[in-house]
């Protein structure tokens, strides 16, 4: 049994300090919904809100179609897997996947087969007997996410578990999360500030930075249509170029910017006179000289050799470099340190967003 | 390295005094208790006897002491834990602003000498009781004897579990509502097992602080005895090594407690360290396979 | 509204005010929002439970024993038909007792007996807390940073078992040492130091000694707790710096010592002004200490008014001690409690 959830403007205020800001979404039967941002950004806190363990200041959470104010953390629907996983160090793993069927009342022999299938089902068979401080970090994530999954919730609830785990695990943990969820089939609700996290697991990603959700949309289209400045600086990488708009040319726009006038699709419809970001990604560039609309020249500061992509980091007029991705493919040499070196690239591969926050380093 | 040496001497030196002095009157005590003379004497040593620890138990005032002694320790446990356990919890809870005068009043005891507080015990309680008319079942002293002692002997219970209560996970707390259960089941299955260490200490700290009181009892016994005033009475009154053999047991079994409890903590210490190893060889067996784990069908 | 009647409404009051507080302010949601409410947070049965426990030792257990105390020293003196009746006034008598004494004659004349015995106590209780600290402090700093873990434990055990022996008994130890044909004076007399036995007990020596043994678990602990938090390496530096091993103690360790100082030095003080056990067994004839005499007060006396009256100066003088010292160390409340 499965169900969407709905936030309905919620706002969370902590006395002068607004975590969250008019959040509205909804989250679909039976999907992995991902929330993705920097620490800070008001994540955990609707996560908690979700859960039950804070009341929104003002809005509504809906689960399956039911307002759930009132309703406090232990009667709602949903399984929360904490970030630092919260296992019962006094009790043995059977005790502590078996724990919510305890206290509902679900006679031992029952609980004893329902612990056993979900043991085999986290691969950790025949280890009930173990107590919790015998296990590896993987084993004990997976504990969790049993005795979680051993309340039957309509949505479960994944705090970062996996950043407490290292690399290997980690993308272990990936595939093995999501084939659970597929298996399982309830609606997945995960937070994490790790993008590839959230790109390779979820079927739709909510971006969110100081408590706004900027844009709610599936991976691929947070990456080639970001709605925001912050997205389009928070997903993969980017080049902003800062400036003013000009002129616009059907859904092109002109933008006046410290390298001179740059064209870009315009989605957003701005107008000459507003204050603007260009962005293009890194691979959207090509080494040579274009347009005169769509092309930069700088000096290089730096360039690194990958394997199969090199890297060419061009002096820009902000702090950062201007980051170009050269394939294999290309035949220019790889441009020398020092030289001054043009660079092109396709308008529309090019973005122009109203100005606003950037994703910090 | 003649200076390491030197302060080696003096350090070995300075704990020799020191241990003589602490142990110094308990040792002569102790052999006074196997004298002959009527009047404990360690010097000259006449003969060997038992015949002090008989007396001791034949003494009628002093089984009576004991016993008394007894039941006030356990009326004390049986009050100041729980209190102790409800006083801690309410710290934490407990309106921000009001903490402190909480805080105050809570540790007030622990501070104020033992005589006031039986003084203050039994004048509250004697015109309390009567104004209430409940002045036959109250004004005892056996009854008041447990309530000054519980004053101070509550807020040690306090400090006790707080100390531990302070180092919850409150996660765990959380994990164990998210499942569905009750806030009484929290209670009961989540914390009171976490803070079933600190509840033993309390308890057997305050076993053992009212066994052996002295100034507020004195005052809130009224007309009963237990141990340590019968004990006051003898001393006042001069007395035989029957006191000697007293002391010569309480020692024996003190002794034992340290022992036993040493033997239990290093077994536990033990416990711990193979569980660690198991999670280690958990931790490299994960690593050796690459991060991969058999993945159920 | 008579005084006594008073003593139970001012609690009653405060806890109203803090109440009222706590509602206002969540009314005005100036509160945390993750704070649930206590009810809520605990059950309604677990509530009651820790509300009742918890006022059951706050109120009949601490404080009202004690405003009753205090409130029955400014009564005078009465036969239990005569309480609540027109002699029954607010007075000072017993304070003005204390200093002044009885007024025969027209001549003003002070208690001096008592308020010699005061000073004297307070004093004495000084110096043993003092001499105390000098004893221990050395122990406390070896076992805090040179004992390994198992000699720590071991040592520890040996502290702490002597002081499982009740402390008449260890004050009667005392006597049987120091009294004329105990074994000091006989050892002392065998090696021709004296020729007759010296009376140690009626010069107040074996008071002194048997204070300050009473007390040394009391003082060791808190000034372990202190001294072990202190990292190893700070004392490495200053001795890498140069300093003698006084400096290193009065510039290093002292300072950081000295929540633990402040606690140990407090208890003894307290235990020792307010002590019963060493006086009455340990005491010369003519001893006189403060505790005592309100001890007579009580049980010779039967003056139950009175010996309220110097008890709460006998309170009155810890909590003096008690600011005084954390003043002079400059250390909170919270920190001294261990």
């Amino acid at each position: 049994m499965s169900a969407d959830v709905e936030l309905d403007n919620v706002t969370i205020r902590f006395g002068s300090f607004t975590a969250v800001k008019g959040a509205t979404l909804k989250i679909e039967n039976g999907e992995f919904f991902s929330f993705l941002g920097p620490s800070g950004c008001g994540k955990t806190t609707i996560l908690r809100t979700v859960s039950g363990f804070l009341d929104p200041s003002e809005g509504a959470v809906r689960i399956g179609g039911k307002d759930m104010a009132g309703i406090g953390a232990n009667r709602r629907p949903t399984a929360l897997i904490f970030q630092n996983l919260a296992l019962f160090p006094l009790m043995t793993v059977a005790d502590n996947v078996g724990y919510g069927l305890r206290v509902r009342g679900v006679p031992r022999e029952e609980r004893a087969r329902k612990v056993d299938d979900l043991l085999r089902l986290i691969a950790l068979p025949d280890q009930g007997g173990k107590l919790v401080s015998e296990l590896s970090g993987g084993q004990k994530q997976r504990v969790a996410i049993a005795r979680a999954l051993a309340v039957e919730p309509q949505v479960l609830l994944l705090d970062e578990p996996l950043s407490a785990l290292d690399l290997k695990l980690r993308q272990h943990m990936r595939n093995e999360l999501r084939n659970i969820q597929k298996r399982v089939g309830i609606t997945f609700i995960y937070i994490t500030h790790d993008q590839g996290e959230a790109l390779t697991m979820s079927d739709r990603i909510a971006v969110m930075d100081a408590g706004v959700i900027e844009q709610v949309a599936e991976g691929k289209s947070l990456y080639d249509n970001p709605a925001t400045a912050f997205v389009a600086s928070f997903v993969g990488e980017n080049n902003p170029f800062p400036g003013t708009v000009s002129r616009t040319v059907g859904d092109h726009a002109l933008v006046e910017t410290a390298h001179g006038p740059l064209r870009g699709r315009n989605p957003k419809g701005l107008k000459p006179g507003d204050k603007a970001i260009l962005f293009v990604r890194p691979e959207a560039f090509s080494v040579g000289v274009g347009t005169a609309e769509a092309t930069i020249s700088s000096t290089v500061e730096a360039v690194t050799f990958e394997g199969n992509t090199s890297h060419a980091y061009l002096k820009g007029k902000g702090a950062k470099p201007i980051t170009l991705t050269i394939g294999r493919q290309s035949d220019h040499a790889l441009p020398g340190q020092g030289a001054t070196l043009a660079a092109s690239y396709d308008p529309t591969k090019a973005l122009v967003l109203p100005h606003g926050r950037l994703a910090s380093e | 390295m003649t200076s390491r040496l030197v302060y080696k001497l003096m350090t070995g030196f300075y704990l020799l005094i020191f241990f003589a002095y602490l142990f110094g009157p308990l040792a002569v005590m102790g052999v006074t208790a196997f004298n002959t003379p009527n009047y404990p004497t360690a010097y000259p040593f006449e003969a060997f006897t038992t015949k002090w620890f008989t007396a001791l138990f034949n003494d009628r005032d002093m089984m009576e002491g004991l016993w008394n002694s007894v039941i006030i320790g356990i009326g004390v446990v049986c009050l100041a834990v729980p209190v102790g356990l409800a006083a801690s919890i309410v710290m934490t809870q407990i309106y921000p602003r009001a903490r402190s005068l909480y805080y105050l009043i809570t540790v007030s005891p622990v501070l104020t000498p033992g005589v006031i507080i039986g003084i203050s015990t039994v004048i509250f309680w004697k015109d309390f009781a009567e104004t209430t008319g409940l002045k036959p079942y109250l004004y005892k002293g056996m009854i008041l004897a447990i309530f000054g002692q519980a004053s101070f002997i509550c807020a040690y219970c306090m400090l006790i579990i707080l100390a531990r209560l302070q180092r919850f996970d409150r996660a765990q707390e959380e994990a164990a509502l998210d499942l569905g259960a009750s806030y009484p089941q929290v209670f009961w299955h989540i914390l009171i097992p976490f803070l079933r260490p600190a509840l033993f200490s309390a308890g057997i700290i305050a076993f053992l602080s009212s066994f052996e009181n002295y100034n507020t009892t004195t005052f809130a016994i009224l007309a009963d005895k237990t141990l340590v005033t019968v004990l006051a009475g003898r001393v006042r009154q001069g007395t035989d090594p029957s006191l000697s053999a007293l002391a010569v047991i309480i020692i024996a079994v003190s002794l034992v407690g340290a022992i036993s409890y040493e033997i239990l903590k290093r077994r536990e210490e033990r416990r711990a360290l193979e569980a660690a190893a198991r999670a280690r060889a958990a931790e490299r067996g994960e690593v050796a396979l690459g991060g991969a784990v058999p993945t159920a069908a | 509204m008579s005084s006594r009647g008073l003593v139970y409404l001012i609690p009653i009051a405060v806890i109203a005010i803090f109440w009222a507080m706590a509602v206002w302010e969540k009314r005005r949601g100036l509160d945390d929002p993750s704070r649930k409410g206590f009810v809520q947070q605990n059950g309604i049965l677990l509530s009651t439970f820790f509300v009742l426990a918890v006022a059951f030792w706050t109120l009949f257990l601490v404080v009202l024993p004690y405003m009753y105390m205090v409130q029955e020293s400014f009564h005078p003196s009465l036969w239990p038909k005569d309480r609540g009746g027109p002699k029954d006034v607010l007075t000072l008598e017993h304070y003005k007792y204390f200093i002044y004494g009885l007024q025969t004659g027209t001549e003003a004349s002070y208690n001096v007996t008592h308020l010699y015995a005061f000073w004297k106590t307070l004093l004495i209780s000084l110096c043993v807390t003092f001499a105390n600290f000098c004893l221990c402090y050395p122990l406390a700093y070896y076992l805090a940073q040179s004992a390994g873990p198992q000699k720590l434990r071991l040592l520890l055990i040996a502290l702490i078992v002597p002081f499982w022996v009740n402390e008449i008994l260890r004050a009667f130890a005392f006597r049987v040492l120091l009294s004329s044909n105990g074994l000091i004076n006989t050892a002392l007399i065998n090696m021709g130091l004296i020729d007759t036995s010296f009376d140690f007990l009626r010069a107040d020596i074996g008071l002194y000694l048997g204070l300050s043994y009473a007390y040394l678990l009391i003082m060791v602990f808190p000034l372990y707790n202190g001294i072990e938090a202190l990292d190893k390496n700070q004392i490495e530096a200053a001795r890498d710096l140069g300093a003698s091993w006084w400096r290193i103690h009065k510039d290093v360790v002292m300072p950081f010592a000295k929540p633990g100082i402040a606690s140990g030095c407090t208890m003894v003080f307290m235990l020792a002004a307010g002590s019963l056990a060493a006086p009455q067994f340990l005491g010369g004839p003519n001893t006189l200490w403060f505790t005592s005499i309100v001890y007579d007060f009580f049980f010779q006396a039967f003056n139950w008014s009175r010996g309220s009256a110097y008890a709460f100066i006998l309170l009155l003088a810890c909590i003096g001690f008690v600011l005084l010292v954390l003043r002079v160390f400059k250390v909170s409340l919270g920190e001294i409690a261990r």
